[in-house]
């Protein structure tokens, strides 16, 4: 019907105007507030230096990007693993999927607390520990004293919470190979593992780098989770991100930590997009 | 030829072991952690302090009574149920004009967009709250629902959009098709035979905003001092809060999306999954 | 007056061409078949006239009154789906009450309409099920019962039959055939099918790359092609074509010479499989093939280096590798232009 002319245009412009006022201006904004001097001014790289400059900042990075390097890994290969269970399961598969994944719809900072409440001293770590005689009494596991603690505690919170995220868009994509091939690699000979390697992989590949970019730019945002395990001991980037907004009150160099995670994110998308690119022109 | 192997009973049965063994692992794993939340949540707050838990735990309701009348909770809770009302209502109604739209049109830009909608996934959304927290002072929407669900719509929309895009897809056009052979205009269509259809799956697309705004933390705790929600007064109150009022908390974060999720855990698998490719 | 005039209709989609100036007129109470493979532009056509798609050039007029603006509610049709587009979330009756009820007809007059077409339609035993509850060719009933019900002046129909197996469509063919006829509504029905064609219509619309070649009734069609596509498309086994090489006084087909045919250029030999006997003088070939075929044979042969099938009759067996000599029944040949595929009358 004649319509069909302008009535697309009509239905995306509210969506558009706004992610137009709501997404790019103030992301725009964001890299102005960074670069703008306190009390306004010419371009200047003053919050920059004082980002740069903060104790801090060295172990955010550091501490960020170690957490991210290793959960997202981590969180990969579970998530294969789990996939693949799912789709191995004759029956009751949707009763374990929706197990599976319920840890999707809880809260980072939930996550956290959830946590705290196994690795907290009076907590459940402690209490199954000493009730099989390994320690005397309740120890303090979350001490800033012990670093790799912390690190180990964020780490299985996370994967804990956040492999559903990649569960969910593996099961999707494993859906879509066809059986066929399976039977046809089994025939040929192919072990399980091999029918892994050689049909799963390489057909899972766009679900794979959908899954990974998304997980790994929400990796770098990790805040909630850390603040509720390690509270001020356990630096990240966003963390120092809300403490320079909410508790120095200083947009600016808030502003300048937003704009380096947000450069890390869209640099790793681009280095996930690229490494995993569609080489052969193959679509499940 | 390996292939035998398969029907070997004995490789079967091993195999089958294996299977329920890692299904029952993985479960635990899952479930455990919540239990002990639970367990936490209903217990006497002496106990929640106490060393060590007990193997079998008493049930007592102390802890949440101590957390519904903390000082600022109640009126948390309300504001989390707004704000995520909010976010729930803006993203359907941006989101599934715009999904159906993708889903029936083809026209010059929908490739252009669709790609922007993809593309605000690779930025960190709730970073959005630093630029817009002077903005909203000048506009008087800081501290605000409003202000913090438009945040949080920017976070929903773009999945809203796209599942919404692919529940359309799932919906014939030749149904539309036939409607307007036998009277009906464009509107009419829709209303008598696309919405009846779709119901379910805006549905739980909508769930999926409301949960997305319930749990968010980061930009709740930067937008929100007088008016805040439960994650940002959870998350601020970290330092002194006792730990009854802590996992009270995590539970009335939790609870409502349990269930929420659960009802409309259908449309949801299949609906993420294809929304996500 | 339910008549239809397609005037100069094009169509393209992007770049591509699928419909080429197209003009047809289609008599009141005619029922029209549009037959043609996939891309022959049969199907745009058809939804063209529906109004669900908007022609680049030309009109479209019904009952005398030009159409081409208006959306599908307003032009007067009902048509009936390929894959028959019954809504899933409404029990049989309330399909078909549907067209009905957007033009708020009473409750009674409604239930009378439909108890009628799914009467017609042998289906009033349904009408409470919803169409996940009935099979495919129970809900392609219901797609047909739904258009009859809201009397439409002109129906168009959409291959409808070509999902169904192949017994039940030509159960289906039949029945249509008797539902259709006692309607008496102007029908335009698209298919790929030209048995199906043969059988239902009143005149049958052959096209091909988005033209029509030859509208004509299905004797004309089959005994008189237009053209040599014509000619191949229609009829199962297809016509054999030779070609032939005009001499003087006559036209020499592999050795055999036949009178002269007006007009210059090459030309190509035509006819049907069963338009031949076996004869004394002749077309003469090889058996490469004998498929008895229960009320004849096909003998496929090989005539000085060409495929041609004969349909015998079955009382001498024929072996392959004998050699048998063909005489064409002289009113069946047809002779088509070699450049222009053209049939020379």
């Amino acid at each position: 019907m004649r319509e069909t002319r302008w009535l697309p245009y009509a239905l995306l412009l509210p969506a558009t105007a706004f992610l137009l006022a709501f997404f790019l201006l103030p992301f725009i904004e964001v890299a102005l507030n960074a670069f703008t001097p306190k009390g306004g001014g010419p371009f200047s790289l003053n919050h920059f230096r004082t980002m740069i400059g903060d104790w801090k900042f060295g172990p955010a990075v550091r501490n960020t990007f170690v957490l991210t390097l290793i959960i997202v890994p981590l969180q990969t290969i579970l998530a294969l693993a789990l996939a693949n269970l799912v789709m191995k399961v004759q029956r009751r598969a949707d009763v374990l999927l929706y197990i599976l994944t319920i840890p999707l719809g809880i809260s980072d900072l939930a996550a956290g607390l959830i946590w705290l409440a196994i690795f907290e001293q009076t907590g459940y770590l402690n209490s199954i520990l000493s009730g099989l005689g390994v320690i005397p009494g309740p120890q303090t596991i979350l001490s800033y004293q012990n670093m790799w603690v912390l690190f180990a505690a964020v780490i299985l919170a996370e994967v804990w919470r956040a492999t559903a995220i990649m569960l969910v868009i593996l099961v999707a994509g494993m859906g879509l190979i066809p059986r066929e091939y399976y039977e046809a690699a089994e025939v040929f000979g192919a072990s399980a593992w091999k029918r892994f390697l050689r049909i799963t992989l390489p057909l899972l590949k766009p679900s794979l780098q959908t899954a990974l970019i998304l997980r790994t730019i929400l990796a770098f945002e990790v805040f909630a989770i850390v603040a509720a395990l390690a509270g001020t001991n356990l630096q990240v980037l966003m963390g120092e991100t809300y403490a320079w907004q909410f508790d120095f009150q200083d947009n600016g160099v808030a502003s300048a930590y937003a704009l380096l995670i947000l450069a890390i994110s869209v640099g790793f998308t681009v280095l996930l997009l690229w490494a995993l690119r569609d080489r052969t022109g193959v679509r499940a | 030829m390996k292939a035998m192997s398969l029907r070997n009973p004995v490789i079967r049965r091993n195999g089958n072991f294996l299977i329920g063994t890692a299904v029952v692992t993985a479960c635990l794993w899952v479930l455990v952690p919540l239990y002990f939340l639970a367990v936490n949540a209903l217990s006497s707050p002496k106990a929640v302090i106490g060393f060590p838990k007990p193997a079998v735990p008493q049930f007592n309701l102390e802890s949440v009574h101590f957390f519904a009348t903390y000082e600022g909770v109640a009126t948390a809770l309300l504001n989390s149920v707004l704000v995520a009302g909010l976010t729930m209502v803006l993203a359907i109604g941006l989101g599934a004009p715009a999904g159906y739209a993708l889903a029936r049109f083809d026209f010059p830009g929908k490739s252009a967009f669709r790609l922007v909608v993809l593309m605000t996934r690779a930025f960190p959304l709730p970073l959005l709250a630093l630029p817009l927290t002077v903005l909203y002072i000048r506009t008087g929407l800081d501290d605000t629902a409003l202000g913090l669900a438009f945040v949080h719509t920017t976070l929903a929309l773009p999945f809203s959009i796209l599942i919404t895009a692919s529940l359309f897809l799932s919906i014939p056009v030749e149904l539309e098709e036939a409607a307007w052979t036998l009277g009906c205009t464009r509107i009419g269509a829709f209303r008598h035979i696309v919405l009846p259809l779709a119901v379910p799956g805006i549905a739980a697309s909508a769930v999926f905003a409301f949960v997305t705004s319930w749990n968010e933390v980061f930009a709740a705790a930067v937008l929100t001092v007088q008016h805040r929600t439960l994650t940002a007064f959870l998350l601020q109150s970290l330092d002194v809060s006792p730990l009854p009022l802590k996992f009270a908390g995590a539970a009335a974060l939790v609870l409502p999306t349990l269930i929420f999720l659960f009802a409309v855990r259908k449309y949801l698998f299949s609906l993420w999954g294809i929304a996500n490719r | 007056m339910a008549d239809i005039d397609i005037i100069g209709v094009a169509k393209t989609f992007g770049s591509y061409q699928a419909l080429k100036t197209v003009d047809m007129h289609i008599a009141d109470q005619e029922f029209m078949v549009l037959l043609g493979a996939s891309g022959s532009g049969k199907t745009t056509l058809l939804r063209i006239i529906a109004g669900l798609e908007y022609a680049n050039a030309g009109e479209v007029r019904i009952g005398g009154h030009r159409v081409d603006h208006l959306p599908p509610r307003s032009r007067g049709i009902a048509m009936v789906f390929q894959n028959y587009a019954v809504f899933p979330h409404m029990t049989v009756f309330e399909n078909i009450a549907f067209g009905l009820r957007m033009q708020k007809i009473l409750n009674t007059e409604v239930e009378r309409r439909v108890k009628r077409a799914a009467g017609l339609l042998r289906i009033d035993q349904l009408l409470s099920r919803y169409s996940n509850q009935i099979s495919g060719g129970q809900r392609q009933r219901v797609a047909v019962a739904r258009a009859l019900a809201v009397e439409p002046a002109v129906l168009l129909m959409d291959e409808p039959l070509s999902n169904l197996d192949a017994l039940l469509r030509l159960e289906m063919r039949a029945e249509l055939k008797g539902v259709l006829q006692e309607s008496r509504t102007t029908t335009v029905y698209v298919t790929h099918d030209q048995v199906e064609a043969m059988s239902l219509a009143d005149r049958i619309a052959v096209m091909h790359e988005g033209g029509i070649v030859q509208a004509a009734s299905a004797t004309e069609v089959y005994r008189d092609p237009a053209t040599r596509f014509v000619g191949s498309f229609i009829g199962s086994p297809p016509m054999n074509f030779l070609p032939a090489e005009r001499q003087a006084g006559g036209v020499a087909v592999v050795g055999r010479t036949f009178p002269a045919v007006a007009g210059q250029g090459a030309l190509e030999f035509g006819i049907r499989p069963e338009d031949v006997v076996r004869a004394a003088e002749g077309l003469r070939g090889k058996v490469r093939v004998v498929e008895p075929l229960g009320p004849h044979q096909l003998v496929t042969l090989d005539i000085d280096g060409h495929l041609f099938r004969a349909v015998i009759e079955n009382d001498h067996k024929i072996a392959p590798g004998e050699t048998l000599v063909l005489a064409p029944r002289a009113d069946r040949i047809r002779w088509f232009d070699r450049a222009s595929g053209a049939a020379i009358h």
